[in-house]
């Protein structure tokens, strides 16, 4: 059998080292077409009719108007009479015309009368004995947790216990599978128990099931110290620079063509199948580069189908519909809140024996699932309860990391306040209770002290509130961070053609991760040629599929996937020009652009001479990884990271304005490809931590029901002034590179902010509870140390 | 955005001329950072809009014996990179390169700064300028205030003033020329504001087809101006609060004062009584200090009246207020 | 006299040609019978004549990347979706359309400005200069190396807006400091937080000044 195992280090030739990214040029010529870049022939504009509230009944829907309006060339009414629409910015009708102003004023002709109803757009503490306990999921619930990424087990406990209140059906199912449910998800929707919803209206607060483990009250009965606390992440808008959006013609009345801004460019087709008519195979799924995703761009969503729709109506032109940014802030992305009340119990040398935690949180009308707290440290003892709230705030999607955040801002700021308790320094308590940490232990343990050496934690570190000088208060702060990341399924092919020329494709994409320079890598390293040698083509159903880039899957899914399409081609023109070099395939090597024999290099062919022996056809092969770990053998891939934050923050004690000052992250992510991508991934995470820890939130107004900051002067995001020293350390050589290739766009995201929250704390002597850490926030929060002093 | 007719006049007298008489009908515009953003927000639509950047006499900065002359169309990054502006009057070079971006700061004018709408997040949500519900509730007040006012704010208007430059123009006591149909008038900066008390008045007291075309900056003399911002972000951002302030000083005795605030009201905030508790504590202390400057700034601010969310905001005005006047003190001491 | 001047006058049609005043009267006599050449007319604002476009479509010529374009565009439409939907000169991108982001960024006269807040019709007669134009030849500018080299794009939504601010930085002073081109980066947002490789850019770019 060929060998796929990754070379080991002394045959790496390109993984591993500081590679560019190579489609930067195009990028920073302005030459990268995004999907809003398309402009397909006599092309039409979408513009879509949204609701104003909150949460309406849809009374009647007049488009005579607008349909007779010059310019006009398709209405389609998106959520129909008798509709309840579920948030403000709900889409209600979408029009398309000749130009874009033009379907702009049709849209204005639309007249919709609707009966408001009363909503929730706030994801405030639960009034106590609020919530009913968790019933039987709706489709909706399901869609949340699937969307959400809540974790397999605990959404297929669920549904043991609590069935589903609908008739699941193959449709259904395909659905949650288009949008990433796994086999084992599916299985358990399939055979989850059919329970009647209660009848009437449902509260707005869903219980979950209570979990406990060990026994929490002798845990605190017998605690030498119990901390207390309040934590919690707002809602946040993943704010995608190019919004979601689509154009799509028919280019016969059976064959769909679609070009849209996605992490799923395999995925898409099967779910717009049904609600087209038509079958998977008919509709072409295409995009070159996107503009942003963070989670939030798995489906094709209810405007891709109104863009489809109306395309149909309009005769197969194609038709636009890219989400202005009020509606991508309103409706293509929110982050769910987390926020918990949180004991923990602890010996005085900081070794943990109890949590305890009633949290809540929404994920919008499906209420969410919980956040994985006690986050990394396993706690011997524990007791929780969550309360997902649903309300009327738009619909969640996945943040990268989906609940990782908030669990890490929860947990490590209840052991940050812990160890203040204590009088220890975080860094020790951390330390101290590694054991309970699972298999990363000792890559944490690694990890801190390398983090703790680039950050200058000894020298800097000071007890809480006791590094204030001229108002300005310093502090430090760290977390740490765990994720799967194990490769998706994935496909590639392959070519090696007789003139040299190699290409590979593959129905992946590239969100600015270095998808494309991660496949080039490996395959010019297999194949012993330089990475522009290879034509690389991705973005297109007409290659072979490959899984969405979600969940740190990507990197292991497609080098897999190319190295043995890579290795198999390689045998397979190996085997074609052995006879020319008079020696058996097995003693040929690829290395520097030539085909030769492994002990004397006299005896080669340059790449271009060695390929012209293939013959007339050219050698295709095609690469294949699975999700399942034991369908690979051997296994390219795997799962599980740890990783460490940690944040130098300066506080102005009269403004309560917080800025950060240097960041360190320290990340293990197996074998990597290309280290400067993979530090990139880091920078950016760091980056994305300040902005979502300090500015970023939707702001719910529960007077009109909307969201009043759909704009980016008021939804702030960090700018490059914000962004201080940043320090990255990749952990990698032996111990590492050997696991085989790990994801790595979740995890760096998952401390900055709870290493901020904590260095604020350290800064300022006392706790900020809620992201974003604003003046108003701050400045309460010290006003409290103030009192308490006097 | 809604559909309209444009016309380019070469003249003052022109662009009158092609202004409607009430509000609504016609648009002014000048860089165009304020208004293409109200009109695709359809928070104004105006049936014609009126670029005024081709008024060449509306252009310019001279050194004149009444002091600086700046015409309106002047943009903010040519104001900030005048060398007379940077010689006599740098904490107005200081406050724009705060304010906005470069690219705001290319293509917004001085004029179009002192006329730009407020930021409230209602009235760019189109629910108004005073914006209430169906049952005449008042939004602000009942709603997501934080930004909103804490000075000025016991009638139906809680926005806030957005301009971060005006502030330090009226602490050198700027004044400007206002063009209408009936020929030119002068006026205070500071009497240009008002705080509208119905849904159909600006902010501002000109009339529809009226433009403001000059500012005029008196010699600074003996004063010494800073400008303070409290921003979250480093940049591009809009302020929390922001102070400005004149002292007119001989050695380390201050003879006079003048305290505006900025973000704290829907008019840019001469603060009265700022200016007499500074002068009370510098004739106690002897001149300006930072027990001076901390009763200066309580003083400005014994009157705000915080709504439900924004209490934190009188803690920034006192802070900005506080370190303007330190800064202004500072400033040229050696 | 105090005529409401948005009420229709006794609108005259006008051949929108470049034409003088004197022109202007001579042809206004004939023009009354003439058919209407896209929705261009004169008023009369202080007893003199001036041109009304709109708002229906009406000639604009815009000079792109030194290329003269002339379009029949309706006054509201902005520069920014004139070379996007008109031209396909996409490298400018829609984000915020709103001044915030700076993703639209673009030099009118060598100054960098955000093409989402500009009207076409008013970017008449000036140099507009895109991200298309800063190639040179075949290869990247030294800016756009600088971004290559410093991994300074990610999704690279932002990188056009980005590059084009830069340059105008280095553009008024080839000196400029970390410091200064920072304070002229500001209008520029990036969501996937690319700030470091930029900060290294813009290391690499004021050594090769200084």
């Amino acid at each position: 059998m060929p060998d796929y195992n990754w070379p080991d280090a002394e045959h790496r030739a390109l993984i591993g080292k500081r590679i560019s990214r190579v489609d930067s040029p195009v990028k920073v010529s302005g030459r990268a077409k995004y999907t809003y870049d398309y402009h397909g022939a006599n092309m039409l504009f979408g513009k879509v009719l949204r609701s104003p509230y909150a949460k309406a009944k849809i009374i009647s829907i007049d488009t005579s108007a607008a349909e007779k309006m010059p310019g006009v060339k398709a209405v389609e009414i998106i959520q129909k009479v008798g509709t309840t629409a579920q948030w403000a910015g709900d889409e209600i009708v979408a029009v398309a015309a000749v130009d874009e102003s033009t379907a702009e004023d049709a849209v204005r002709l639309i007249k919709v009368s609707y009966q408001p109803m009363s909503y929730l757009v706030s994801d405030a503490e639960p009034p106590a004995g609020a919530g009913e306990a968790a019933g039987p999921m709706s489709e909706d619930d399901l869609d949340d947790a699937i969307s959400n990424q809540m974790p397999d087990a605990q959404l297929i406990q669920h549904l043991q216990e609590h069935g589903v209140s609908f008739k699941v059906d193959d449709d259904f199912l395909n659905d949650m599978k288009g949008e990433g449910a796994s086999e084992a998800v599916l299985a358990a929707i399939r055979s989850a128990p059919y329970h009647q919803a209660s009848g009437g209206g449902h509260s707005a607060y869903q219980k979950t099931a209570a979990q406990t483990s060990g026994d929490p009250d002798k845990a605190f009965a017998e605690a030498e110290v119990v901390s207390e606390g309040l934590y919690g992440a707002s809602v946040i808008a993943h704010c995608c620079l190019e919004p979601h959006g689509s154009v799509s013609e028919w280019t016969d009345k059976d064959h769909l063509f679609t070009h849209i801004s996605t992490q799923n460019v395999s995925g898409i087709a099967a779910q717009m199948a049904e609600p087209m008519g038509i079958s998977a195979a008919n509709i072409r799924i295409h995009q070159d580069n996107v503009g942003g995703g963070f989670g939030s761009k798995f489906a094709a969503d209810r405007w891709d189908m109104a863009a489809a729709r109306l395309s149909r109506k309009a005769g197969g032109k194609p038709v636009r519909i890219m989400l202005e940014r009020d509606a991508e802030l309103k409706v293509a992305g929110a982050r769910p809140s987390a926020y918990a009340r949180v004991k923990v119990a602890a010996k005085k040398d900081g070794t943990l024996t109890g949590w305890q935690s009633q949290s809540w949180g929404t994920g919008g009308p499906g209420g969410g699932g919980a956040p994985p707290i006690p986050y990394v440290f396993g706690i011997p003892n524990l007791h929780k309860e969550h309360t997902a709230i649903r309300n009327n705030i738009g619909p969640a999607r996945a943040w990268r990391a989906p609940n990782h955040p908030q669990a890490a801002v929860i947990t490590m700021g209840a052991l940050d306040d812990l160890a203040a308790k204590l009088n220890m320094d975080p860094l020790d308590l951390w330390v101290k209770n590694l054991e309970i940490t699972g298999p990363r232990r000792d890559v944490y343990r690694e990890e801190l002290a390398i983090a703790a050496d680039l950050m200058g934690w000894k020298e800097k570190w000071r007890p809480r509130g006791q590094n204030i000088s001229g108002g300005i208060a310093r502090g430090l702060g760290l977390s740490i961070h765990t994720w799967g990341g194990r490769g998706h399924e994935s496909d590639c092919d392959l070519t090696i053609h007789p003139d040299g020329s190699v290409d590979i494709k593959m129905g992946t994409q590239d969100l600015g991760t270095g998808t494309r320079t991660t496949i080039v890598i490996v395959a010019a390293e297999t194949l012993g040629i330089p990475i522009e040698a290879i034509n690389l083509y991705i973005g297109d159903t007409l290659y072979p599929p490959s899984g969405g880039s979600g969940g740190s899957t990507t990197p292991g899914g497609v080098s897999s996937s190319t190295r043995r399409a890579a290795v198999d081609a390689r045998e397979a023109l190996l085997a074609k020009v052995a006879p020319a070099l008079n020696a058996q395939p097995a003693d040929l090597e690829c290395v520097d652009s030539t085909v030769r024999v492994k002990n004397d290099p006299s005896r080669s062919l340059n790449w271009k001479q060695a390929c012209s022996k293939i013959g007339a056809m050219p050698v295709t092969a095609r690469g294949h990884n699975d999700q399942v770990a034991s369908k690979n053998h051997p296994d390219l891939t795997n799962s599980g990271v740890g990783g460490v934050g940690m944040a130098d923050v300066e506080v102005d004690t009269e403004t309560g304005i917080v800025k950060v000052k240097k960041m360190v992250a320290v990340q293990d992510c197996g074998l990597i490809i290309d280290l400067k991508t993979a530090e990139s991934s880091c920078y950016g995470a760091m980056v994305m931590g300040i902005s979502y820890a300090l500015f970023e939130e939707k702001v719910m107004d529960q007077a009109t029901g909307r969201m009043l900051n759909p704009n980016m002067e008021f939804y702030r995001l960090a700018g490059l002034n914000d962004i201080p020293e940043l320090v990255v350390h990749m952990m990698t050589g032996k111990g590492y590179d050997e696991r085989g290739v790990i994801g790595l766009g979740e995890p760096p995201v998952i401390s900055p902010g709870a290493a901020i929250a904590n260095a604020v704390a350290n800064a300022i002597g006392v706790r900020v509870s809620f992201f974003p850490l604003t003046p108003d926030k701050v400045l309460a929060a010290l006003s409290q140390t103030q009192k308490a002093g006097a | 955005m809604r559909s309209f007719e444009y016309a380019s006049p070469v003249t003052k007298e022109q662009a009158v001329g092609l202004l409607g008489t009430t509000w609504g009908q016609a648009e002014v515009l000048a860089g165009g950072t304020d208004l293409l953003a109200l009109m695709k927000d359809d928070v104004v639509h105006p049936k014609r809009v009126v670029n005024i950047k081709q008024i060449k006499e509306m252009t310019g900065v001279s050194v004149t014996p009444q002091g600086l002359r700046i015409g309106a169309l002047t943009t903010l990054g040519e104001l900030a990179d005048n060398v007379n502006v940077v010689k006599a009057y740098p904490a107005l070079a200081e406050a724009i390169n705060d304010a906005a971006s470069p690219q705001i700061r290319n293509m917004a004018t001085l004029g179009g700064n002192l006329c730009q709408r407020p930021r409230c997040w209602y009235f760019r949500g189109g629910l108004g300028l005073l914006p209430k519900n169906e049952s005449g509730k008042d939004l602000v007040a009942e709603g997501q205030n934080r930004y909103h006012a804490i000075l000025g704010n016991d009638g139906p208007a809680k926005f806030v003033s957005p301009s971060s430059i005006v502030p330090v123009l009226m602490a050198y006591g700027a004044a400007i020329r206002v063009v209408g149909a009936h020929g030119a008038r002068d006026l205070a900066l500071q009497d240009f504001y008002v705080i509208p008390k119905t849904e159909t008045q600006r902010e501002h007291d000109l009339k529809p087809n009226e433009i403001v075309a000059e500012v005029i900056l008196p010699p600074v003399h003996e004063m010494k101006v800073a400008h303070y911002e409290i921003r979250q972000k480093q940049a591009f951002d809009w302020p929390l609060a922001v102070a400005a302030v004149g002292l007119t000083m001989k050695g380390s005795q201050l003879f006079g004062s003048r305290v505006i605030l900025g973000y704290v009201a829907p008019i840019p905030w001469r603060s009265g009584d700022g200016e007499v508790a500074l002068n009370n504590a510098a004739r106690i202390h002897g001149g300006i200090s930072v027990e001076v400057a901390a009763a200066a700034a309580e003083g400005a601010l014994q009157n705000a009246k915080p709504l439900s969310h924004n209490a934190y905001k009188v803690q920034l005005a006192k802070v900005a207020v506080k370190r303007a006047i330190l800064k202004a003190a500072s400033e040229g001491a050696a | 006299m105090q005529d409401d001047p948005l009420k229709e006058p006794k609108a005259k049609v006008d051949d929108n040609s470049g034409v003088s005043r004197r022109d202007f009267l001579k042809i206004s006599t004939i023009s009354a019978a003439a058919v209407p050449i896209l929705g261009t007319k004169v008023v009369q604002a202080a007893g003199e004549p001036v041109k009304v476009y709109g708002p229906g479509k009406t000639p604009v010529e815009l000079t792109i990347n030194t290329q003269k374009h002339t379009l029949q565009l309706e006054p509201r439409v902005t520069l920014l979706d004139t070379l996007r939907d008109q031209l396909d000169i996409t490298g400018a991108k829609r984000v915020c359309d709103r001044a915030e982001c700076g993703a639209c960024t673009v030099l009118i006269d060598s100054k960098p400005v955000y093409a989402c807040s500009v009207l076409a019709i008013e970017a008449q007669g000036k140099s507009i200069t895109t991200i298309e134009s800063l190639m040179q030849g075949e290869n990247l500018n030294p800016i756009q190396q600088a971004f290559v080299d410093n991994d300074a794009s990610q999704c690279g939504f932002c990188t056009p807006g980005f590059v084009v601010a830069f340059k105008a930085v280095l553009d008024k002073n080839p000196n400029a400091s970390p410091e200064e081109i920072r304070h002229g980066l500001s209008g520029n947002v990036c969501r996937c937080g690319t700030y470091h490789g930029i900060h290294l850019a813009i290391a690499q770019m004021a050594q090769k000044g200084a």
